[in-house]
């Protein structure tokens, strides 16, 4: 069969995917006039870098304010309780569960969903965590990837954590993988952290 | 997720006047317990008063040798922290080996001293008789799958166990939670902190209505003891124990001169094993002196119908967490105590 060919061999040379997830919006300022409606709470943060305001209920929780008033669906809902890890975001730069977290406590924080990560890494294009998901082949569904790749990045930004690879996946485990894609992410992750420089004992 | 008031506090006194005004009003810390549980809909409260910009962020180290630890200190800062590594390995190790890097993250020392059980029937407003969650409604994990509950300190009311690792640390350390409420502020001894069910399993902890807890309040560390966490669960990570022991054990010449048993995951709170810790002062360390401690330790625990296995493994944490202590005080391990994994086979694939 001639067709079957077409997957069967990875080339990682192939140039990476246009990518959906760069976080091209910047009008974050969703609240209007001078105070939030009642029984909702008027929340202001950074998202992705970006000033951003928002009118909520108090039992929003962040994941579902990024999601249906941000529409920003980089950051998945697995299993609502705090079990999965795909819905990881980067709250004032540490790794947390998005589904677990009420959005109006975020007010004056900092948020970052994997459609920002690209532009809070200082070099061009994608971060390299999502070139390196990528190139090793890292996901097959694809559900958990943007939850592995925000506990990934932060996981190579802490200095508390060794680089050998049972501390890594020990640091990883908040971060189920359904597909069972866990020899690869740990690839990934060993790929950009060569590219980074960032190898501890 | 059904509603409430919120209110974000950044006074002590503040939040306790919050607090105050609610019949059923909650903190709102990492979040990682309550709003699961209001997700649940197991907690209900008409309130949430957020502390989490209260200034109770630090850990400093007292003149007496005590470490104070503030309530809003995440789980992840206090097991880095490095007066916590040096002085009380034992913490940072069972520390670690809870939870996920996130949850770590969010987690704070009062939420995780206050987390409730994971009981099956207790998280499932569909089952009706759960005496903690409805006092009066009977237990149905005395009838149902009990393999996870717990085999010491259990009542006809209740057999849920006390999930926390930090708390099995806490309870061998020793100490004091630092609580200030409308009446103002007082402590309560770290191992009089958490309740047994008895005939009230609803009450969990000594904290009377609208007390927040401000602290908690290391004792001084034994000097050159060795320390060990061990925990035992059915995947190598991210997973509650079915059996956890931590060990503090120092020693006088060439016998034990003090030692600390404590064990998570088979107990309906932190527990001591103070039989256990009796036997061995004074005697020469060896496997069956540990043994010995060991089937002390369990030798009043009653097992329901899917949870005996939980006898023996508790017993062989308790012998390998001693020899492993033991090796740590005569210098041949360094710290900080590592916590070991999986009941079961190496980790294979799963991270
Ligand atoms: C998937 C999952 C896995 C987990 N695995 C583990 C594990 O392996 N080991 C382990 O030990 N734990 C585990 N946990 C539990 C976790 O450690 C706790 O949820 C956490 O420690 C609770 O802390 P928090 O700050 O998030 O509490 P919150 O959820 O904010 O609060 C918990 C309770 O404490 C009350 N409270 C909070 N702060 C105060 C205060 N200052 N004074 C008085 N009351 C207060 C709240 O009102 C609430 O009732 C797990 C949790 C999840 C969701
Ligand atoms: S063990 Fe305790 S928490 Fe579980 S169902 Fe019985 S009463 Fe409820
Ligand atoms: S959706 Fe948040 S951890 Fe699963
Ligand atoms: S790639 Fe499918 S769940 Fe991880």
């Amino acid at each position: 069969m001639a067709e079957s060919s077409r997957c069967a061999v990875f080339d990682p040379r192939e140039a990476p995917p246009s990518a959906p997830h760069l976080d091209s919006r910047t009008d974050y300022m969703l609240s209007e006039g001078d105070r939030s409606p009642p029984g909702t709470l008027r929340v202001g943060f950074t998202l992705n870098g970006h000033p951003a305001s928002i009118d909520v209920e108090p039992n929003v929780v962040l994941l579902d304010a990024l999601r249906d008033r941000f529409s920003l669906t980089g950051t998945h809902k697995g299993c609502d309780h705090g079990q999965c890890g795909a819905c990881t975001v980067h709250l004032d730069g540490r790794a947390v569960n998005a589904c677990l977290i009420l959005a109006a406590s975020v007010d004056g924080a900092r948020v970052t969903t994997i459609e920002g990560l690209a532009a809070s890494h200082e070099g061009e294009g994608l971060h390299p965590l999502q070139r390196a998901f990528h190139q090793c082949d890292a996901y097959q569904c694809g559900y958990c990837t943007s939850g592995q790749i925000m506990s990934a990045a932060a996981l190579i930004d802490d200095e508390r954590v060794p680089s050998d690879d049972a501390s890594v996946r020990e640091a990883m485990s908040g971060n189920i993988c359904r597909c069972g894609a866990y020899k690869n992410i740990l690839r990934a992750i060993r790929t950009a952290r060569a590219e980074l420089g960032v190898d501890r004992a | 997720m059904r509603n409430f008031s919120y209110q974000a506090v950044e006074r002590v006194d503040s939040a306790v006047a919050r607090h105050t005004e609610f019949a059923t009003s909650a903190f709102l810390a990492g979040g990682t317990t309550l709003i699961d549980l209001i997700k649940l809909d197991v907690m209900r409260p008409e309130q949430v008063v957020d502390v989490n910009r209260l200034p109770l962020k630090r850990i400093d180290l007292l003149d007496d040798g005590r470490i104070r630890i503030g309530a809003l200190v995440s789980n992840t800062e206090l097991a880095h922290h490095p007066l916590i590594r040096a002085r009380h390995p034992l913490l940072s190790a069972a520390l670690l080996s809870g939870a996920s890097t996130q949850l770590r993250n969010m987690a704070t020392t009062a939420g995780n001293l206050m987390q409730r059980t994971r009981c099956a029937y207790f998280r499932d407003p569909t089952v009706p008789e759960c005496n903690k969650r409805e006092p009066g409604s009977g237990c149905a994990a005395l009838t149902g799958i009990n393999r996870l509950h717990a085999v010491l300190g259990t009542s006809e009311h209740c057999v849920a166990t006390h999930p926390s690792d930090m708390c099995v640390a806490l309870a061998a350390i020793e100490g004091a939670v630092e609580v200030e409420g409308p009446a103002g502020k007082r402590e309560v001894a770290l191992l009089d902190f958490h309740l047994l069910p008895g005939d009230t399993p609803e009450r969990e902890h000594a904290l009377e209505a609208d007390e927040l807890i401000t602290s908690v309040v290391l004792a001084p560390h034994l000097d050159s003891a060795g320390a060990h966490y061990l925990k035992l669960r059915d995947r190598a990570s991210y997973e509650f124990a079915l059996a956890s022991c931590g060990v503090i054990l120092a020693l006088d010449g060439q016998r034990i001169g003090q030692v600390r048993i404590a064990l998570g995951g088979v107990a309906t709170k932190p527990w001591r094993a103070f039989e256990a810790e009796a036997s061995l002062v004074g005697v020469v360390p060896g496997r069956e002196s540990f043994e010995q401690a060991a089937r002390l330790a369990l030798a009043h625990a009653r097992a329901l119908e899917h949870n005996a296995f939980k006898l023996p493994l508790a017993r062989q944490a308790i012998v390998r967490a001693l020899e492993t202590a033991l090796d740590d005080a005569q210098g041949g391990m360094s710290p900080p105590a590592r916590s070991d994994t999986g009941a079961g086979s190496p980790a294979g694939d799963s991270p």
